[in-house]
């Protein structure tokens, strides 16, 4: 058998190819800014979306042709966005203090009321298709977790009494977990913040409140009575406190009936 | 042969991978969501077409000319790399919506069995050109079809309420097996 033909045949076949590869290597090549893969190795990497825009590479790409800010990931604040300012001769912008998420829900399985018995899929959203949710508070956490499979970092977990808890060691901040929760119930508090928080989320009036849940808000003022400062408002029958203009004294914790304004410092407990 | 009893025979009756199993890899791999399957799935019709118009011609005016042909299955890899290769280069520059589109599905369907596997299919049944072109298309829509089949349960599954023993890859199988059950169906209908 003629091992020739065979090994100038193929031989052949692989040398048209590699020429024909090469050649459009060079005719159809493609100017990447290698900035971009710079940026891209800074970014934490974990492609959770955050930023809006497909993985890490795809911020990068923006981050570098100026579409969006440096710090438009929320993950890596400021550290990442110093660096990339360095890589691309930037001044560094004084990012956003670190947000954590804090659930404004205090309505664990046994102080709240079932309308009926859920049992179907168990995700938030699918319960409120079903008659606007189970519980009898149209406000509260439903405690299906649908906060704890939105978060990419594995931060959050449903605790025993049916309310999601925050890890803030792995909590990078990102805000998914808020966006994900179909009650808005999860808000995003600087993590210095240190004053009072009503942990709550109830609009019904108070004689509805009192039917659903034991430590719901009624909006009695009792709290807008203690504050010296003027910052909280009651509103649609709930109290909220101003961030800006609460100074964490405490006034308001002691003044509440339901036992449902705490501190900073008491929530992460 | 009728062209219409090809596409029948090859969307339907011998689908590449329920009554083949070939694919098998990304069948599973890439049909976790209905979006990423059909991107797949079109990167895969106009790699195959691709593929089998450019082995057709090789196998036919020079592996058979030099009486070469046992070499097939050599060939037929280097010359579907090679293209793949050249497509994916040559789109970056002339068409990036086009090359992001595809994106990482391209190379991945480089190596991939059901694209040799056509080729091959098609020399062996003396396809002429036409045949050829018709049958690899056909074959393509045979694999997204079964690929949004398998997308479009795995996404229902995934909210199912299921024991943690079948969750994940045991239940994905238990659907394949069935699926390629239901389409065994349309076996006796037709063969090439």
């Amino acid at each position: 058998m003629n091992i020739v033909l065979p090994l100038v045949v193929l031989g052949g076949l692989g040398l048209v190819f590699g020429g024909l590869l090469s050649f459009a290597a060079q005719r159809f090549a493609v100017e990447e800014d290698e900035r971009v893969e710079i940026v891209a190795d800074l970014l934490p990497g974990a492609n959770c979306g955050a930023c809006g825009y497909p993985g890490c590479i795809g911020a990068a790409e923006k981050i570098v042709s100026g579409e969006i800010p440096v710090d438009a990931c929320t993950v890596g604040g400021k550290v990442v966005s110093d660096r990339i300012c360095e890589i691309l001769g930037l001044e560094p912008v004084a990012a956003d203090a670190k947000k954590i998420p804090t659930v404004f829900c205090l309505g664990t399985k046994d102080v709240t009321v079932d309308k009926f018995e859920y049992q179907g899929v168990p995700d938030c959203n699918a319960a409120l298709m079903y008659s606007g949710g189970f519980k009898a508070c149209e406000y509260g956490c439903l405690g299906l977790g649908t906060c704890v499979e939105a978060c990419p970092f594995e931060a959050l977990q449903m605790g025993e009494n049916g309310l999601p808890v925050v890890d803030e060691e792995r909590c990078t901040g990102c805000g998914i977990c808020a966006n994900a929760c179909p009650r808005g119930i999860i808000r995003m508090m600087d993590v210095d913040y240190s004053g009072c928080m009503v942990l709550c989320n109830s609009k019904d009036r108070g004689g509805t409140t009192r039917r659903a849940c034991k430590v719901g808000c009624t909006g009695c003022k009792a709290c807008i009575k203690a504050c010296p400062n003027e910052a909280v408002v009651v509103e649609d029958y709930l109290a909220y406190i101003d961030p800006a203009k609460c100074d964490g004294c405490g006034e308001c914790v002691e003044a509440c009936r339901r036992d449902i304004i705490k501190t900073a410092v008491k929530v992460a407990v | 042969m009728s062209l219409l009893a090809i596409i029948f025979v090859a969307i339907l009756a011998d689908n590449i991978v329920f009554n083949q199993f070939l694919g098998i890899c990304p069948y599973l791999g890439v049909s976790k969501r209905l979006e990423t399957s059909l991107g797949m799935g079109i990167a895969v019709i106009f790699v195959m077409a691709l593929s089998a118009i450019v082995t057709w011609v090789v196998y036919n005016f020079l592996l058979i000319p030099f009486d070469l042909g046992y070499l097939r299955t050599i060939a037929f890899i280097l010359i579907i790399a090679g293209l793949v290769q050249l497509v994916e280069t040559i789109l970056k520059k002339t068409n990036p919506t086009l090359f992001r589109a595809l994106g990482i599905y391209l190379p991945l369907i480089t190596t991939n069995c059901a694209i040799l596997g056509v080729a091959i299919l098609n020399v062996q049944a003396e396809h002429n050109i036409i045949e050829t072109i018709v049958y690899a298309i056909a074959v393509a829509i045979g694999f997204t079809i079964a690929l949004i089949i398998m997308a479009g349960i795995r996404e229902r599954l995934e909210l199912a309420d299921l024991s943690s023993h079948l969750r994940g890859a045991a239940v994905s199988l238990v659907t394949a097996g069935i699926l390629s059950l239901a389409f065994m169906g349309f076996k006796g209908i037709m063969t090439l």
